[in-house]
């Protein structure tokens, strides 16, 4: 059976930044990726504004990505594409890892793992909408697909569901294509998406985006002829006698990603309810030993940067990976924040330079960031705003404040006045 | 007085705008690039517009590509246009230019993609 010392599962951006950094740390290292290209989501994220943190520029998804597949390929990882992990099993020093691909099944062992699986769109079963089973239910990222990488139009007059992100971009991308976007519809009162790409994507080219409003049915036999839009009430409930019917051939969603863990979890890595992704210390190994997590499989990240800085976090840690009893201390986020990465500390290790990632959970004004011990302030930092679409980052020296075990560690958010 | 949300970075400042032609003073803004941005946006609006332009080879049926620079934003669908009329039946690669001066403009159409390339390689590798 062939080992390794780390074995990364997703060749995405996290994946690759993972790989990288754990063969630079001395690592033999396999990367296993079920597509036949590397580069993941971002080879069909055909728009720019990649890289403006990691690299100063405005770059397109397929020249981020292809800067990172150029790293791998000159630091000549090993890497199996059009292959896909079917089990784990956890052995005494390590993993048992079962690869399939066109020559066959190979069990192979790794001291230590890395999920890099990215995330997953939330598709139409998961959101309420009635009506028949039409063609012409996509979500972005498929609509994003036909478009972008196999050059075919998916509809021609569309209702979007949804302000997240790629939602916005694929309003645009269509309308540049000559297709009509009636419409970007939104359940919640405020958009999804960064407050930017609302202007560029649908201001610049005239798109309405309806905020409270959402799809309540769908209408047409073979292909989608028709949606019931109506507005809906604060508990995001539909209002009866606001509906609306639109003619459309297409109905795309943009209504959130969701961390892909099916594999971690038949191993028992725990999830955090609010992040969806692993619970995972400093270091980003998981509540199982040498399991390790980055990317959007750890949380939905807003820029690709990020991505790519936990994915060399996690290469890094697994390479220098060695079997060592945990000291684990949670850290607790208050309500004010969506969520907060890391979710515990290891005190057996180094935490002089964690990277600490958090949302919050409503938009706010003036407010301040806080990270108690044993309810002493010991670190905060004053923010103009802060919007649950956009990630903050910090970088926080742990280990200054003496933790010990019992030491009750809490992140908060403490608005000045209320706007 | 306007109002305009700056898209230069994920900050999206609000800023408000007063005057007009050569004075223009804008406020709200917390960087140079943002007043830049405010004052271009009022004289001569300016964007970048990423597409995908067709090839004739079937495993790679749209190639990824971009504008060199930005572009007034009144010529983005004439630039679409020539775009959508070009069809590559030779691969380039990653920074190649596709169209040179694109509607008599000073942007370039170039590649951002080198799968062309890399199909290239393979088909030889068989």
């Amino acid at each position: 059976m062939k080992s390794y010392d780390v074995l990364v599962i997703g060749g995405g951006p996290a994946g690759l930044a993972a790989a990288v950094s754990a063969h630079k740390n001395g690592a033999k290292t396999l990367l296993v990726e079920r597509e036949a290209r590397l580069g993941g989501i971002l080879k069909q994220c055909i728009h720019d504004g990649f890289g403006l943190v990691r690299f100063g520029e405005k770059l397109s998804g397929p020249e981020y990505a292809e800067r990172f597949v150029d790293m791998f390929r000159e630091e000549k990882i090993e890497a199996l594409l059009l292959t896909f992990v079917t089990r784990i099993e956890k052995t005494e020093d390590g993993f048992k890892v079962v690869l399939v691909n066109r020559d066959g099944v190979e069990p192979v062992f790794t001291k230590s793992l890395i999920l890099a699986t990215g995330c997953r769109e939330r598709t139409a079963k998961q959101v309420a909408i009635h009506g028949t089973r039409p063609a012409g239910v996509f979500t972005a990222g498929s609509a994003q697909h036909f478009t972008n990488l196999l050059g075919q139009l998916p509809t021609k007059r569309c209702v979007i569901l949804g302000s997240g992100d790629i939602g916005l971009i694929m309003a645009r991308r269509l309308t540049l294509e000559g297709a009509e976007v009636v419409g970007v519809y939104e359940a919640k009162p405020t958009p999804s998406g960064l407050t930017r790409n609302i202007h560029q994507c649908l201001h610049d080219y005239n798109i309405p985006l309806y905020l409270s409003h959402t799809v309540t049915r769908v209408f047409g036999q073979d292909r989608l002829e028709q949606v019931e839009i109506s507005k809906v009430d604060e508990n995001m409930q539909p209002i009866a006698g606001t509906e609306e019917i639109i003619d459309c051939d297409a109905l795309i969603l943009s209504v959130g990603l969701i961390p892909e863990n099916e594999l971690a979890e038949t191993l028992g890595v725990k999830l955090d309810p609010k992040t969806k992704g692993p619970i995972c210390d400093g270091q980003l190994m998981t509540s199982v030993d040498g399991i390790f997590s980055c990317g959007n499989a750890l949380h939905v990240n807003d820029l690709v940067d990020y991505v790519s800085e936990s994915g060399e976090e996690a290469g890094k840690n697994a390479a220098v990976y060695a079997r060592k009893e945990r000291k684990l201390l949670p850290v607790e986020a208050s309500p004010a924040l969506l969520y907060a990465v890391p979710q515990v500390l290891d005190l057996n290790k180094e935490n002089k330079e964690t990277v600490v990632y958090f949302r919050s959970r409503n938009p706010l004004t003036a407010c301040t960031f806080k990270i108690l011990v044993d309810g002493e302030e010991v670190f905060k930092k004053n923010y103009p705003f802060l919007r649950p679409p956009e990630m903050e980052r910090l970088q926080i020296d742990f280990d200054s404040f003496h933790l010990t075990e019992h030491s009750k560690i809490s992140l908060d958010i403490e608005v000045k006045d209320h706007a | 007085m306007r109002e305009l949300v700056c898209i230069v970075c994920p900050r999206g400042c609000t800023m408000h705008i007063d005057g007009e032609g050569e004075n223009i003073t804008v406020t709200g803004n917390t960087c140079k690039r943002g007043a830049q941005f405010a004052i271009s946006e009022m004289t001569k609006p300016m964007r970048t517009i990423c597409t995908t332009v067709r090839t004739i080879f079937p495993e790679v049926p749209v190639l990824p590509v971009r504008v060199s620079e930005e572009i007034p934003k009144n010529k983005i669908f004439d630039v679409m246009q020539e775009i959508n009329k070009t069809v590559l039946s030779k691969p380039v690669g990653r920074g190649d230019v596709v169209i040179s001066k694109v509607c008599g403009l000073s942007a370039d159409i170039i590649a951002t993609s080198n799968v062309l390339n890399e199909m290239n390689k393979q088909g030889e590798k068989k």
